[in-house]
């Protein structure tokens, strides 16, 4: 019964590795654009706000469909960057990243803004007034004292990028060894006849991953609360 | 010397305060909600002033009229809060040496040993901040800006939120920081008591306005 298959092997390491791409990449992005919803007032932040949680509401299909139109190969952005960057995403594992990535986005950025939110801005007030600038106020108190939830919002994003299946397959289709992560893998299994067994394997590791994932965060959560007491 | 002309609107309190300091210790004395905080911050740079000026051995930290105002980062005038705010990710060393850093000036052992003995918390290096009573921890943040070489200290109630005992003991250090070092100081308080051992100035604030200053005789009794 535990016995994974070469091919399932390819589907749980292709899904790791399009899970961990769509994390790495979208953090950087992820923690800027929290700070920037924490500490910021602009034009148009309710609308920065709402684009970025848009996906977690918007049927994961017409998400899909949305980046097949954008980045595909004849989407505005998707031709400019074939073209002139050699960046492909249409049906390639890259655009499995691209769609985990943004539909994990939303649940990575929340729990970074949360712990920016949480983070005394006295402490920020009284690094400034010892002679940080704004940016080194930034590295050297904000990020480091939100950085527990910015490793939770990982550890979320992660998670969901993993499960992601709906625009995933609408965007860059199911093609195994590519595009053909866990989700899409179980998929297809369930409408092969005698799939069930292998499929039922996939469930478990995809079960196993989640809950990692979870008991990883909530640890982490509560080194947060330790941290920002100075213990 | 610090020229401090400024006029802030906080909600429904108007601030019109002007003075200038003696360059040793002037004393902002008044009730709580005379804007004695909010004073502060726009010395500091922390908050801007709607309209007014305030100079500092000449150089001018804001002024309206001229569209001037030098961001606190800049102003090297370090602060200690009621609330100590130690970063409590750093352990105290690092604190101690945060300003330091982030001005890029070199490290001086000497400077370091002579803080840490005015202050008696060369034996605190090592703690984390969680681990410090109330009146270490605001002996650290005086460190912290001492270390920082500020050509102005301002102290925000640093006594306020501690008990008789522990203000006891935190005074001889502020009256040895007065007269070991050079670093003129604002310091603010709602206890004429304090404000007679400390300061060498006072400016009486009621109401967001300067209704007078001068000496020490001016304290209630």
């Amino acid at each position: 019964m535990l016995d994974i298959t070469p091919d399932e092997w390819t589907a749980i390491a292709l899904s790791l590795r399009v899970a961990l791409v769509a994390t790495v990449v979208a953090t950087p992005l992820g923690i800027a654009l929290a700070w920037l919803l924490a500490r910021r007032d602009f034009w148009g932040k309710g609308l920065i706000d709402a684009l970025v949680h848009l996906p977690l509401v918007l049927p994961p299909v017409v998400t899909g469909y949305l980046l097949l139109l954008t980045f595909g190969r004849r989407g505005a952005i998707g031709a400019w960057l074939a073209e002139n960057l050699g960046i492909v995403f249409a049906f390639k594992w890259t655009g499995a990243a691209l769609a985990c990535g943004v539909m994990s986005f939303p649940l990575l950025v929340r729990p970074i803004r949360l712990s920016i939110e949480a983070v005394d801005r006295r402490l920020e007030q009284a690094a400034s007034t010892l002679g940080a600038a704004p940016w080194r106020v930034f590295w050297t108190i904000t990020l480091p004292l939100a950085w527990p939830g910015v490793l939770a919002g990982m550890v979320l994003g992660f998670a969901k990028a993993i499960g992601e299946f709906g625009a995933t397959i609408t965007f860059v289709s199911n093609i195994p060894g590519e595009t053909q992560t866990i989700s899409a893998a179980i998929y297809s299994l369930i409408q092969t006849p005698d799939g069930d067994t292998a499929a039922l394997r996939l469930v478990i590791v995809s079960v196993v991953i989640a809950m990692a994932a979870l008991v990883m965060s909530e640890w982490l959560a509560r080194r947060a609360t330790l941290r920002l007491h100075g213990n | 010397m610090l020229s401090f002309n400024a006029a802030k609107q906080l909600g429904d309190f108007a601030l019109d305060v002007s003075f200038e300091s003696d360059g040793r210790v002037t004393g902002l004395f008044g009730a709580s909600g005379t804007g004695k905080t909010s004073i502060i911050n726009m010395i500091a740079g922390l908050q801007t002033p709607d309209r007014g000026r305030i100079v500092l051995d000449n150089d001018v930290l804001d002024d309206t009229t001229a569209r001037t105002h030098v961001p606190a980062h800049r102003r090297r005038i370090g602060c200690v809060f009621q609330d100590a705010r130690l970063f409590p990710h750093l352990d105290v060393a690092q604190n101690l040496d945060y300003g330091r850093r982030m001005n890029g000036l070199p490290r001086d052992a000497d400077d370091i040993r002579r803080v840490e003995t005015l202050l008696d918390i060369a034996p605190l290096r090592a703690r984390r901040t969680g681990q410090l009573s109330g009146g270490e921890r605001q002996r650290i943040a005086l460190g912290r800006a001492l270390l920082a070489r500020p050509r102005l200290l301002l102290l925000d109630e640093p006594l306020a939120s501690l008990d008789e005992a522990r203000k006891a003991e935190i005074l001889p250090y502020l009256v040895r920081l007065r007269d070991e070092t050079r670093v003129p100081m604002v310091y603010v308080s709602h206890d004429a008591d304090e404000m007679r051992q400390l300061a060498t100035q006072v400016v009486m604030l009621k109401g967001g306005r300067a209704v007078a200053v001068g000496g020490l005789a001016l304290l209630p009794t």
